[in-house]
């Protein structure tokens, strides 16, 4: 068995470059030690911990790639064909042990190829756990868009984490840059219910005790005819349709006064 | 009536609730709400699914698409395994909850749809059925 492994033929399948054939002779190799104990059953035995590594390595790198579960399976699976041809020709005069043979390395194949599956779907959650943190991460920035003036685009649902995430970050830019109004920005936040508007209320109230105003905005007629049919009371709070209204008061509240310069008045005088 | 189109989604984690909404969004553009309209169909369904989820743990929601002579509407209809209202009409109180919210859920749903139906036994669940025509009426 052990030599019939070791064919060139086996080397064939779907490897072009380089270092994909490196990793399957390192696998063989692996392989051809772990069948020559004789052991075709167990492949959590200490014999075939080289061989399942190098697998799961495989598979988390194809993962990362992006390469398709179906990509992947094949790269065990392709093996099957070729060990059963070369069983074939060996063994073409005895058919029970050829039979027996093709069984048992069929099994193990098998085996090995859910390795490959558990791990890849591991690898590919591993991806999707990576951008849920990235997500949250770059989807709650407090930008400062005057002196003493912060706004705060908030994009996507508001529940009870990303709530605690958006005043953290508000109230922890309050006291960097010693700001004394903040716009909270909800254009972007696909709906307003009971939920949304109680954690809205409390990160305004969160801000006050910080002595700073918080002004909302982005108020979509939609969501005001909503939230007035709910009955959520926003009359205390500073509300604005648009972001420039909101920083036009914003203005206005902190005495800064914002005028176009008439140039060719200017441009006038030099003549 | 007539269902058009149904559809049930099981409601487990609060992470349900963002497919779910749109879900409502889908249907009811399809029968050409207007965006007021979807607005207030969504926010009540989240409203209603909202408390499934933080009373009951969660339950089942059927969304249809239903035809009463010429008028096209979207009905939901939100059934739980929970632990039942005791007091229907302390429940449709502004401003009463027993879990530390605006206590708007309910009243508020209703006040968004056109037809609310809520029915509820202490131990056998609770089931609200909410209806939104496509003009609003």
């Amino acid at each position: 068995m052990q030599n019939q492994l070791s064919d060139a033929g086996l080397r064939d399948d779907l490897m072009t470059n380089d270092e994909l054939l490196r990793q399957s002779e390192e696998m063989l190799d692996a392989l051809l030690r772990a069948i020559a104990t004789g052991n075709f059953d167990d492949i959590y035995a200490t014999e075939y911990e080289t061989i399942t590594d190098t697998l799961r390595d495989i598979s988390i790198t194809r993962a990362r790639q992006g390469f398709s579960p179906r990509e992947t399976a094949q790269y065990v699976l392709s093996l099957k064909k070729a060990v059963v041809e070369v069983l074939e020709q060996e063994r073409s005069d005895d058919y029970i042990t050829l039979y027996k043979e093709s069984t048992s390395i069929n099994t193990l194949l098998d085996n090995l190829s859910i390795v490959t599956f558990e791990t890849f779907i591991k690898g590919r959650e591993e991806v999707i756990l990576r951008q849920t943190d990235e997500i949250s991460e770059i989807s709650t920035p407090v930008i400062r868009v005057w002196n003493g003036i912060l706004a705060l685009p908030i994009i996507g649902t508001l529940d009870s984490a990303r709530t605690q995430v958006v005043m953290e970050n508000l109230l922890q830019e309050i006291v960097n840059t010693g700001s004394n109004i903040a716009i909270l920005d909800i254009s972007g936040v696909p709906a307003v219910d009971s939920l949304v508007a109680q954690h809205l209320i409390k990160t305004v109230s969160a801000t006050r005790l910080m002595g700073a105003e918080c002004i909302i905005s982005g108020i979509r007629a939609e969501i005001a005819q909503t939230i007035v049919h709910l009955g959520i009371d926003l009359s205390n709070i500073k509300t604005k349709a648009t972001l420039a209204s909101a920083l036009q008061l914003a203005f206005s509240m902190t005495n800064v006064e914002v005028r176009r310069i008439d140039k060719n008045v200017g441009l006038r005088g030099t003549r | 009536m007539i269902v058009m189109t149904k559809d049930t989604m099981e409601i487990v984690r609060e992470q349900d609730v963002v497919p779910f909404r749109n879900r409502v969004r889908e249907f009811s553009t399809k029968i050409g709400m207007s965006v007021v309209n979807q607005t207030k169909l969504i926010t009540a369904a989240s409203e209603l699914v909202r408390n499934m989820l933080k009373y009951a743990n969660g339950g089942k929601v059927i969304l249809e698409i239903i035809s009463n002579n010429a008028k096209t509407g979207v009905r939901l209809t939100f059934a739980d395994q929970g632990p039942g209202i005791p007091d229907l009409s302390l429940a449709m109180k502004d401003g009463y909850s027993t879990g530390r919210s605006l206590g708007l859920g309910l009243p508020g749903a209703k006040r968004l749809v056109n037809e609310f139906d809520l029915k509820s036994q202490p131990g056998q669940g609770t089931t609200v059925t909410v209806i939104h025509w496509k003009h609003g009426r």
